[in-house]
């Protein structure tokens, strides 16, 4: 404990610490020497070029990439061009940038991804210089090309091409150059001697920082902070300028008495820190400069290089890899030395209570005189998250649980998170995963991204474990585990398809919002199409299920499971792509399995392509649905002869179809048609399109009786209809004396109750009478009824001594008028009864 | 019998919210098209919108014009054109035609689609084959509901029962499916699902894929239980001619949308009077479960009560007269309004079916119920063909003698079907095509026919796709059994007794005492048997495919009698009638609980059989 401040420098008002992370476990030969290095942020991996500017086409470069603890992820021979530049996505994804301009995208594991190129442009012009940056949209690439032109792509994810307006006077390479991103835009910054220009999509403007010292001639390094917010400029006479990178506004200048151009610098910030610092590194030199003139000095022994930090800077050199930053607020508070803090005088406190000495109670006494425990205990609790060191948090935290005690309602929260975080994070600092994350950059990364992180490096079982531990939703956490290892597991070529699928249905059972279709993908993808099918047995989504099945082209298998979904839009978009992909002939087969999506089809070709409708029914032979629909055109048909003919063809199809009905019905109507025509032609009369019925009821009423008669004959018209429709016809026109005769022509099959209906209905009582002896005695008291004859219902009601007729007789005399009838009808009903 | 007055009747919930919600989506969707635009609506679609959302609201939302789609070159001065329609392939050509013709003319406009309740992957491809996908913006306007009543709500498509029975396209189902969800989704969880029918079965499945996919809320359900019917499970009872007052009303002046037109011989003055028939009409409520035989008698003791309700300001002092003005005689004026306007109505109705004709056409339809004296009914049926009463009324007859006798025999099915013809054009040749295909109207197959069927498709049965081909098989050929199952369920009383339809004893008194529908009877059994079990006959010769299932709540829950557990939702697959519900408030007042109708439409015999006709297509 004691030596908590052994490594702590002054600058100014504040310290600083330079904590080694690891010791690095690759072995480099010549360490960094003659490498093009690049680590990532955020503990990130670090990938290696060996020998990269050695042009000979023998000797290929070697591309290595470790852990941030130099445990090799991979390593493989460069065949393909000269690079300029390694640097890492914000996604753990390696970009190598070519001389020519082509980009090659890795993955951590040394898998290649994919390719692009900064354009034209650049491959004709080659790059210059390139840098790799980190905007709000991404990871974008900036290079400058042999023509002294910039072009930028902000993200490469989605890559488009801005090229930068031309800088005026520039003559040779920039002396150094930036990106900044501002108001989401990207920037260049870059010097040209003492000159300082902007340039942004549509111009370049000169630019002068407020207070730069005057004896420089020349700007020979720039570096921008983490955040991009503030920016650093080190001139040839060796001041170190810090301001905003607006350039609005100066910070300090700082005289590091160095005059030689350094080979690295970069900020050395932390949130909330309270001075601007930046690292300038030499050959085996190292300064930090902030407010105040004085500066920290360390010496190096190896090459480094700096990786910035949002929270310090880590170095990187053949052996070691360490952390210098500004001591975070809290760990100052308490290990300053002669501190009176009151963490200070907790952790001490506390100390003296593990030795059982009666001091414990003293310092507590002062702090809680001062009311400041709870405030201690905080302090004890941040703190523990800055600690590098597990044994030093132990004491941190301990301390602080010791002050919760003589606390009343502490809120928990802080402690507790604060040792969950702390768990995870020296899991994953641990040498064999290699992620050296602050607390500070754990928080602003978020577990998501860190679960991502060890996904990328195939961590699984760790990632889960951390979900499990974090208890992170299982959408977000376990199940996005599993389906990144299932992925996985299905390109693994040495198994064979059951195992796997096995494995993965296994594992995979119980976890919530697994999307095996993903999974099933990615089998596809890399070849295993059987794989694929097997996996997506597992998909409990036909939605899902059915998009892929076709891509790999088992269109039944889509088509049926598709049904059994039940979802016609899903059945719906399978036909469609069917129809598209088969001949004609095998599409419809396919269909003809498939009654669901036949009739689906059908009822798309209804309204869309009636022709192909023809087409499947005659595939199928239904001759019955040809002919119905061939009777359905003849009605859009307007010219009569082309709807005989449409007729014609339905007449063949039912017969084809073995129904000798509708073939007769239909060879009837072509029948009519023509009859009809005809007739329209000599008598002008309105016909064509008229049932059978209309035709004669209009036949009829112009007193063509004759023609009516002849289709009487000819279409076999049931006799009761013609009674029935001559009947009214010739009441409607009131021909009475026609009516008597037709009346009269033969026994009529209607019975004559409709006679005397009729004529009622036309009001003519007189010759409705003339029918009512002619009714059938079931009859005849309806009929007396129908004309008004009370008496005479009630005389065939009494005949035929029937209950009920009786009854309907009383009830429609009305007992002023027909009071001795109804005595009489009341009578003959009580004998019916008795009977 | 005014039905929402009995003690104890458990509180409905407020389906209100249903309409605000929709309301609010459709005014969202339509502010994605800034400026002022002309709307174009489906000619169906008309009232339910109304019901939603009037035109003031609309034009608040920048909609200048409005026009009813027609299928017809348009003439709109717009630059922005809002197309509000079901997804049809038809209406979507058409749009498409339309974009196309400006095009052509070097106009342009902004279109956009908004369909509802869905859009279709069909009307997609339509636009993408027309090459206009690229011009036209589509949206989906999620309005599966429309509250018609307290205790019915519609899904207002009456295409599903073509399109699903007939066409065998099952689109509609995730529509059906959606709408539970969405009601489940408003109004909590249900204890149990009942249900049969092959649609019912896809519904629910789509339903419980939704529920899934969703996340789970546990709140206090709003209903205890939900029952699920297809229509092709019971076509007896919408071919019936209705007797009850809402039911005639729908038959003789068509409800629509829960409004009907009395035309000028029912409000005895030169104009046409628009009625919104719901509970909030006092009068309306009141009779709309009635008899009709009983609806006079009622009107005229209402109407002796409004006078002496009137009569009472005879020999008020002033204070008591600004009294009597003020709180009762709006009431009083309103009621008098409807009153007259509904005597109006019965009094048409009186008019209409007291006549001799509809007694016998009642007469025959008790009679092929019960299976008494067929040869008279055939005479009958005949003689209304050749007198070519009504066309849709004698395909109706037809089609009742069909399913109660299990087809017709090959002799009377060829001479009736002639004689139809003759009387209404060869084109219903297509009409009976399709009624055979649902089983309607058939002839009667030699016994071996369908078991050679049933055997061919047996050796195919192994594949869980052949068995949905058996299913459809086997609804093609499927066999009423009404004879049987009215016998076992008791569906036809006994003849010769008296039935006191001022008195209901059960269900039948909506059709006179008859019959009781045989949806209805099917409900109240699984409701009281808490299942199937015991009815394995009864649905065996209804095809099957009946499912119980409960739901998330446990069921110590549903022991304690909440007012929710007494509420149950009944789910028409292909429309109900008013009779149905009519004899449900009646079961439910029986049985202390209430029943909720859900329908894709409200239906009667003659939409029903219109439905099928083949020559509007």
């Amino acid at each position: 404990m004691a030596f908590v401040t052994a490594n702590w420098n002054p600058l100014g008002e504040a310290f600083y610490r330079k904590i080694e992370l690891y010791e690095m476990g690759w072995n480099l030969k010549d360490g960094l020497r003659e490498c093009l290095v690049a680590a990532a942020p955020y503990g990130g991996p670090i990938s290696l070029l060996k020998g990269h500017n050695r042009r000979s086409p023998s000797a290929r470069p070697q591309l290595e990439i470790y852990s941030s603890s130099g445990l090799p992820l991979a390593s493989f021979p460069w065949k393909s061009g000269v690079v300029k530049q390694l640097g890492w996505t914000v996604s753990d994804d390696l970009l190598c940038v070519q001389e020519d301009g082509t980009v090659l995208v890795y993955d951590l594991l040394g898998g290649f991804k994919r390719h692009f190129s900064m354009g034209n442009e650049v491959s004709q012009s080659q790059v210059l210089e390139t840098k790799i940056f980190h905007s709000p949209y991404g990871t974008g690439v900036a290079i400058l090309t042999g023509a002294l032109r910039f072009t930028l792509a902000t993200n490469i994810d989605d890559i488009k091409l801005r090229r930068l307006p031309e800088v005026p006077g520039l003559q040779g390479a920039p002396s150094c150059w930036a990106v900044l991103t501002q108001d989401r835009q990207s920037k260049v910054l870059l010097a040209n001697g003492s000159h300082l220009f902007i340039l942004d999509n549509t111009a370049c403007t000169p630019v002068t920082p407020p207070g730069l010292s005057p004896q420089a001639s020349s700007i020979v390094h720039m570096c921008d902070s983490f955040s991009y917010k503030y920016l650093a400029l080190l001139t040839d006479s060796g001041h170190v300028w810090m301001g905003t990178s607006n350039l609005k506004e100066k910070l300090s200048e700082v005289d590091t008495k160095i005059k030689t151009p350094p080979k690295q610098m970069a900020w050395c910030r932390r949130p909330k820190s309270q001075q601007p610092s930046a690292v300038v590194m030499w050959d085996g030199l190292l300064i930090v400069v902030g407010e105040c003139k004085e500066t920290i000095q360390y010496h190096l022994d190896d090459d480094s290089i700096l990786v910035p930090e949002l929270d310090g800077v880590r170095i990187i050199s053949g052996t070691h890899h360490e952390l210098l930053q500004e001591v975070p607020g809290a760990c100052e508070e308490i290990f300053k030395i002669a501190s009176m803090a009151p963490g200070a005088l907790l952790l001490e406190a506390h100390k003296e209570y593990e030795k059982e000495s009666q001091k414990a109670d003293e310092y507590l006494r002062e702090i809680k005189e001062q009311s400041l425990l709870s405030e201690a205990v905080r302090q004890c609790v941040e703190a523990a998250g800055h600690e590098h060191e597990p044994e030093t948090q132990k004491t941190l935290l301990r301390a602080a649980s010791f002050g919760k005690c003589f606390l009343s309602n502490f809120p928990p929260e802080q402690f507790v998170s604060m040792c969950r975080d702390l768990r995870v994070l020296n899991a994953v600092r641990d040498y064999t995963v290699g992620i050296p994350l602050t607390h500070t950059q754990f928080k602003q990364m978020t577990v998501q991204v860190l679960i991502d992180r060890l996904v990328y490096r195939k961590l699984y079982p760790l990632a889960i474990e951390i979900c499990r531990y974090l208890k992170t939703p299982e959408y977000q956490g376990v199940s996005r585990v599993l389906k990144h290892w299932a992925c996985y597991k299905v390109q693994q070529k040495e198994e064979s398809d059951e195992v796997i699928a096995k494995a993965v249905s296994v594992k995979l059972a119980d976890a919530a919002g697994i999307s095996y279709s993903e999974i099933a993908t990615k089998a596809y993808e890399s070849g295993r199409t059987e794989l694929a099918i097997k996996l997506l047995e597992f998909e409990p989504r036909s939605g899902e299920q059915v998009p892929l099945l076709l891509k790999i082209k088992k269109s039944p298998l889509a088509l049926s499971k598709a049904i059994e979904s039940g979802d016609t839009d899903l059945v719906y978009t399978v036909v469609m792509y069917l129809k598209n992909e088969l001949n004609r002939g095998d599409f419809f087969m396919m269909l003809r399995n498939q009654p669901v999506a036949l009739s689906l089809y059908k009822q798309f070709c209804k309204h869309q392509e009636q022709d192909t409708l023809k087409d499947l029914f005659n595939q199928d032979d239904d001759h019955e649905e040809l002919g119905n629909l061939y009777v359905k055109a003849s009605y859009k048909e307007q010219r009569l002869e082309a709807r005989i003919a449409l007729l014609q063809s339905a007449v063949d199809e039912y017969y084809k179809a073995k129904n000798e009905f509708s073939a007769k019905t239909t060879e009837d109507e072509m029948r009519l048609l023509r009859f009809q025509r005809e007739l329209e032609e000599k008598k002008g009369e309105l016909l064509v399109g008229f049932s059978l019925h209309d035709t004669m009821t209009t036949l009829l009423s112009v007193g063509l009786h004759k023609q009516a008669e002849q289709l009487y004959k000819d279409f076999r018209v049931p006799d009761k209809r013609f009674w029935w429709l001559k009947l009214k016809s010739l009441a409607e026109k009131e021909d009475w004396e026609e009516l008597e005769k037709f009346g009269k022509s033969k026994k009529s099959p209607i019975g004559y109750l409709p006679f005397v209906e009729v004529c009622i209905k036309h009001h003519n009582k007189y010759e409705a009478k003339k029918y009512v002896s002619k009714v059938t005695p079931e009859q005849k008291v309806k009929a007396h009824l129908a004309v008004g004859d009370m008496e005479g219902a009630a005389e065939a009601a009494i005949e035929r001594r029937n209950e009920s007729e009786i009854s309907t007789v009383l009830s429609r005399c009305s007992a002023t008028t027909d009071h001795l009838l109804m005595e009489r009808l009341n009578r003959a009903k009580a004998t019916a009864v008795k009977k | 019998m005014a039905h929402t007055e009995w003690r104890d009747a458990p509180e409905l919930p407020d389906f209100s919210l249903l309409k605000r919600l929709a309301r609010d989506q459709l005014i969202f969707l339509l502010e994605q098209l800034p400026g002022k635009k002309d709307l174009f609506i489906d000619s169906d679609l008309m009232s339910p919108l109304d019901r939603i959302a009037n035109v003031t609201i609309l034009k608040q939302h920048e909609v200048d014009k409005l026009y009813k789609v027609e299928l017809k070159p348009i003439v709109s001065s717009s630059d922005q054109l809002c197309f509000l329609i079901r997804p049809r392939i038809q209406t979507v050509k058409w749009i498409s035609d339309l974009v196309n013709a400006d095009k052509v003319a070097g106009r342009f406009r902004r279109y956009k689609i908004i369909f509802t309740p869905q859009k279709f992957y069909a009307c997609e491809t339509v636009l993408e084959e027309q090459g206009v996908y690229g011009d036209v913006t589509t949206d989906e306007w999620n309005f599966y509901i429309l509250p018609l009543d307290d205790d019915i709500l519609s899904l207002e498509l009456p295409e599903f029962f073509r399109d699903n029975f007939l066409e065998g396209d099952q689109r509609w189902v995730t529509t059906a499916g959606s709408a539970l969800h969405l009601l489940q989704s408003v109004y909590g969880s249900f204890s149990k699902v009942y249900g049969i029918g092959r649609c019912a079965k896809m519904v629910y499945e789509s339903w419980r894929e939704l529920m899934e996919e969703g996340e789970q809320r546990t709140r206090q359900p709003e209903f205890a239980k939900v029952f699920l019917v297809d229509r092709d499970v019971d076509f007896v009872t919408p071919l019936c001619s209705q007797v009850v007052y809402e039911g005639l009303v729908d038959d003789l002046f068509r409800i629509k949308c829960g409004s009907v037109e009395f035309g000028p011989d029912v409000t005895s003055s030169d104009k046409s009077i628009k009625v919104m028939l719901n509970s909030q009409d006092k009068v309306f409520s009141e009779i709309r479960n009635e008899h009709f035989s009983n609806v006079f008698g009622f009107l005229s003791q209402k109407a002796k009560n409004l006078q002496t309700a009137y009569d009472k300001r005879r020999g008020m002092d002033i204070q008591q007269m600004k009294a009597f003005v003020s709180d009762e005689l709006k009431g009083l004026k309103q009621e008098h309004r409807l009153l007259s306007l509904h005597i109006g109505a019965s009094e048409s109705m009186m008019k209409k079916k007291t006549k001799q004709d509809f007694q016998e056409l009642l007469k025959t339809e008790h009679s092929l119920l019960e299976g008494f004296e067929i040869r008279e009914c055939i005479t009958y049926i005949e003689e209304h063909i050749n007198r070519q009463v009504s066309m849709i009324d004698s395909l109706r007859l037809l089609c009742l003698l069909s399913i109660t006798e299990n087809g017709l025999l090959s002799k009377d099915y060829r001479s009736l079907k002639a004689q139809y013809l003759q009387s209404y054009g060869i084109k219903h040749l297509l009409t009976f095509a399709n009624l055979r295909q649902l089983g309607l109207l058939e002839e009667q197959q030699a016994g071996e026919t369908l078991t050679v069927m049933e055997s061919k498709v047996g050796k195919l049965v192994n594949d869980k796709t052949v068995g949905k081909l058996t299913d459809a098989f086997s609804s093609l050929a499927k066999k009423s059994n009404f004879r049987a199952l009215s016998k076992r369920l008791a569906l036809v009383p006994k003849s010769g007794e008296e039935y006191d339809l001022r008195v209901p004893r059960d269900m039948a008194y909506v059709f006179s005492g008859a019959y009781i529908p045989l949806s209805c009877k099917l409900i109240e059994q699984v409701l009281e048997r808490d299942g199937w079990t015991g009815l394995e006959e009864v649905t065996r010769m209804l095809n099957g495919q009946e499912f119980a299932v409960t739901g998330g709540s446990s069921s110590s829950e549903a022991r304690n009698k909440t007012d929710a557990q007494r509420i149950v939702l009944v789910m028409f697959l292909g429309g109900c009638t008013f009779s149905e519900i009519s004899a449900l408030r009646f079961l439910g007042k029986e049985r202390g609980c209430r029943f909720i109708v859900v329908t894709t439409a409200i239906t009667n015999s003659a939409r029903l059989l219109e439905a099928l006709l083949d020559n509007h297509a």
